[in-house]
């Protein structure tokens, strides 16, 4: 025999004997060990977290030309997105990852009721980040930022001179206004009447569609964290097989952290005063 | 290593009651047995019938394009339909056809078998891709029902931001399609680094295989890129956001960056797998272990590498800073080393070899001659001073059919005809095969040469109308492609008469020493009857005894268990 190397030395150390018949409830058919299709499960998963990396890194990147051509703009569009209610959401997300990395160790120690316990209290978090996030939004919403034909149109800002709030958007044919606003005069998250440069509405239109593709994401994660609870509570998991916790958390862990680039670079992304 | 194998293939959980060691076209015969399979050789065969149904649509408009411009003026269509049209030829060719052809169906079907493994490390994800590629591809046929696109197959903006056609449709197809490939890809990697037979090092990786991973490597890195840059489209559509569209402040050259970021790496989806082909094929019919293996492999990898820094080739005239564009072009010289180091070792390798002149050998000279062409017109576009006359000319047009069509579907074209008796048990015919290449050789050629002129004298891409002085250069042109369909028919004529009328095939009816000929013809459903064990490479015909080669590895298994790898 010549030079017989990794793939059977990995499968002999980690897999060994107890591989076939005391996992075979779990084990795939074209897997010949139990350590191997956990290898390729996770090693799958990581990978799908880079191609998710790279999805965000497409609007990160569109963040940076606009952000390294308009710095005015995020200085002052900024403000209009509560720190508060942005801060309140980190720190469930923060919590929500902590309960996911608890919910992986007492699944591995063989805790089955801790385990449910952790999985549903990330999605509780999870829960409460959405709803944060639907006042937030709707709160924009009723002020007119949202981007593109609503965000021009002039009643905008006719309007926020007034110090009124504009109600919901007027859409208009884009033949009827100058889809590009002027400069507008705006009240802020914290009541101070603001200039908006024009093409704020890039900002705006950055801030949706970002916060939106998380929040698409934190939806996805609240579906899977519900079926890998729901399989928990019903038993499929053991000591030698909680995969799907595993997973299920690594994917929650990159919601968070896309949440941790997020919140500075949307919210707290302004000069000082 | 047996013990452990019996154990589980009794066990056998996903489908019981299938024997493993059946053969995997008959193991089940009932429709639905094909439809929720998650057997990858079954699934290869599910995406082949669709990419050859998506490869018919994309040449019927590829046709409708060359009768059109047969003569000067109106000839069948008017403008406005002519401009759906090869946006419809583009898009279907490149998204339904080329980027899954080779992965989906050849590679599907070979690279579990060729790393003695029974299937890819996620089967139900496999499934999932095709069925995703089916949605994918209905969206973007219902675009044209919709109203078919008409901004080409870059979508740029301004343009499609404003354009009246369907173009949400089209993008959220792409964009459900890209799902498809990235899954394809992910299952790949995943499949080479976990499910690899032992004795299966990397350095005895078969080329074919190092070839898909590269391709998988960069399916999953550019792929989002697309997906997010096409949700942008859509919102810039929809929602106005202002990020591409001038009208609203957003820049269209920032989209030219993203589409091409991900567009340029897909050429090398596209022709890295029809190398990964021609690998093979010339190694086979060469009786030579392949020249420079490491190189081959290697310079797979540093074209997926290199296929990520040379996209802004695509925009010299679009408006970067001369600095950019400079440093575009150096780096799109780079390109030129890996294909000159796949092109010198397969001459290499033949240099002195046993050539015999089988239809699939055939394709893969074919393959070499026409990518040589295809890559050396590469670097006149990759040069500042000739892109800027040559760009969005015909010139343009005749490089990369002759990369797309002359390398990819070559290679897919051998890859097929050489794997078939495999993939069905069947042998085709050898004679009327090389028919149908002659056609496609000369029809390719007829077809596409003129257009090099063509495009070196000015006569633009996408334009409806021309010049009198390009009348015979297109008709020239038209009569080709006529051949060149002609030729693909045949083939088609004789794959599915091998089917019906084919003689039984041997084991390895070409005498390779490749592992995916090591086993039954066609294949059990688990591979092999039992997981081989490696002890040599898939080239080592100084190695392979001549039993091996006609019997292959597992009936010498049946008469010596546990001797399956006879060191």
């Amino acid at each position: 025999m010549t030079n017989v190397s990794e793939p059977t030395n990995t499968r002999a150390e980690l897999g060994g004997q107890k591989s076939a018949r005391s996992s075979s409830a779990f084990l795939a058919h074209h897997f010949a060990t139990a350590a191997q299709q956990l290898g390729a499960a996770k090693l799958g998963m990581w990978i799908f977290i880079a191609t998710e990396i790279l999805m965000f890194g497409g609007l990160f990147c569109a963040y940076s030309v606009w952000r390294g051509a308009e710095p005015e703009i995020f200085d002052q569009a900024h403000h209009f997105l509560s720190k508060p209610l942005g801060a309140a959401n980190t720190i469930v997300l923060l919590f929500s990852s902590l309960t996911a990395a608890l919910a992986v160790r007492s699944a591995g120690l063989g805790h089955r009721q801790a385990t449910s316990a952790y999985l549903f209290a990330t999605i509780a978090c999870a829960c409460v980040f959405l709803v944060v996030k639907y006042f937030e939004y709707s709160h924009k919403i009723h002020l007119g930022l949202l981007p593109g034909h609503c965000f021009g149109h002039p009643g905008f800002s006719e309007a926020m001179r007034g110090g009124r709030e504009v109600g919901t958007c007027l859409r208009l044919d884009a033949s009827d206004a100058p889809v590009m606003p002027e400069w507008l005069r705006a009240v802020d998250e914290s009541g101070r009447v603001r200039v908006l440069p024009p093409r704020a509405n890039m900002f705006f239109g950055l801030y949706f569609v970002m916060t939106g593709l998380h929040g698409i994401h934190v939806l996805v994660g609240i579906g899977v964290l519900s079926w890998v609870l729901v399989r928990n509570i019903r038993g499929s998991f053991s000591v030698q097989y909680y995969t799907p916790v595993d997973l299920a958390a690594l994917y929650w862990h990159l919601v968070d952290l896309v949440w941790i680039y997020l919140f500075p670079l949307l919210y707290l992304v302004g000069k000082p005063e | 290593m047996a013990a452990v194998d019996i154990e589980t293939a009794t066990v056998h959980p996903g489908d019981g009651h299938v024997a493993p060691d059946a053969n995997y076209l008959v193991a089940e015969r009932t429709l639905r047995s094909w439809l929720v399979t998650r057997d990858h050789k079954r699934i290869g065969i599910l995406y082949l019938a669709m990419i050859v149904l998506a490869f018919f649509l994309g040449g019927v408009f590829a046709l409708l394009i060359r009768i059109e411009l047969f003569a000067r003026g109106r000839t069948i269509v008017d403008a406005e339909t002519y401009h759906r049209f090869f946006t419809l030829h583009g898009s279907i060719m490149i998204f339904l056809f080329i980027i899954p052809s080779i992965p989906a169906t050849l590679g599907n079907f070979f690279l579990p078998i060729m790393i003695g493994a029974k299937d890819v490390a996620f089967p139900k994800l496999n499934l999932a891709s095709y069925y995703i590629y089916l949605l994918g591809a209905a969206i973007v046929i219902s675009s044209i029902v919709i109203g078919a696109v008409d901004t080409g197959w870059t979508f740029y903006t301004p343009y499609s931001v404003q354009s009246a056609s369907a173009v949400v449709p089209m993008t959220l197809g792409v964009f459900v399609l890209g799902f498809s490939s990235i899954l394809t890809g992910l299952n790949f990697m995943v499949t080479v680094h976990t499910m690899r037979a032992p004795g299966v090092t990397w350095t005895r990786l078969p080329l074919f295989v190092w070839g898909m991973y590269a391709t998988a490597l960069i399916q999953v890195l550019a792929t989002p890129v697309l997906a997010i840059t096409l949700l942008l489209l859509a919102a810039e559509r929809v929602f106005g956001i202002g990020i591409f569209d001038p009208k609203l402040g957003g820049d269209p050259i920032l989209f030219q960056h993203f589409f091409w970021f991900y567009s340029h790496p897909a050429v090398y989806i596209m022709i890295v797998p029809g190398m990964a082909i021609v690998s093979e094929l010339i190694a086979t019919f060469s009786r030579r272990a392949i020249f420079g293996y490491f190189a081959i492999a290697m310079s797979s990898i540093g074209l997926a590498v290199l296929g990520f820094l040379v996209w802004g080739h695509h925009m010299f005239v679009a408006g970067m800073s001369e600095f950019g564009t400079m440093l575009f072009s150096a780096l799109t010289f780079l390109v030129a080393i890996p294909s000159g180091v796949k092109v010198f070792n397969w001459l290499a390798t033949m240099y002195r070899g046993s050539i015999v002149w089988a239809s699939p050998m055939l394709y893969a000279m074919g393959f070499i001659f026409l990518f040589t062409i295809g890559g050396l017109t590469g670097l006149f576009l990759g040069a500042l001073s000739t892109d800027i006359h040559l760009t969005d000319t015909y010139f343009v047009v005749a490089h990369f059919h002759y990369v797309m069509m002359g390398g990819t579907v070559m290679g897919f074209l051998g890859g097929l005809l050489y794997w078939w008796p495999k993939i069905t048990g069947k042998m085709h015919d050898e004679a009327l095969a090389k028919v149908g290449f002659a056609f496609v050789f000369l029809g390719f050629n007829v077809t596409f040469l003129p257009q090099f002129v063509m495009g070196s004298r000015g006569m633009m891409r996408r334009y409806y109308d021309y010049r009198s002085e390009f009348l015979r250069f297109h008709q020239v042109s038209t009569v080709g492609s006529w051949l060149l369909s002609l030729g693909l028919f045949i083939t088609a004529y004789v794959l599915l008469d091998a089917l019906w009328r084919g003689k039984r095939a041997p084991r390895n009816p070409w005498g390779s020493a490749g592992f995916e000929w090591m086993t039954e013809t066609p294949p059990p459903v688990s591979n092999f009857r039992e997981t081989p064990v490696i002890t040599r490479g898939p080239y080592d015909y100084h190695v392979a005894t001549p039993e091996e080669l006609a019997t292959g590895w597992d009936e010498v298994a049946d008469d010596e268990p546990g001797q399956g790898d006879k060191s």
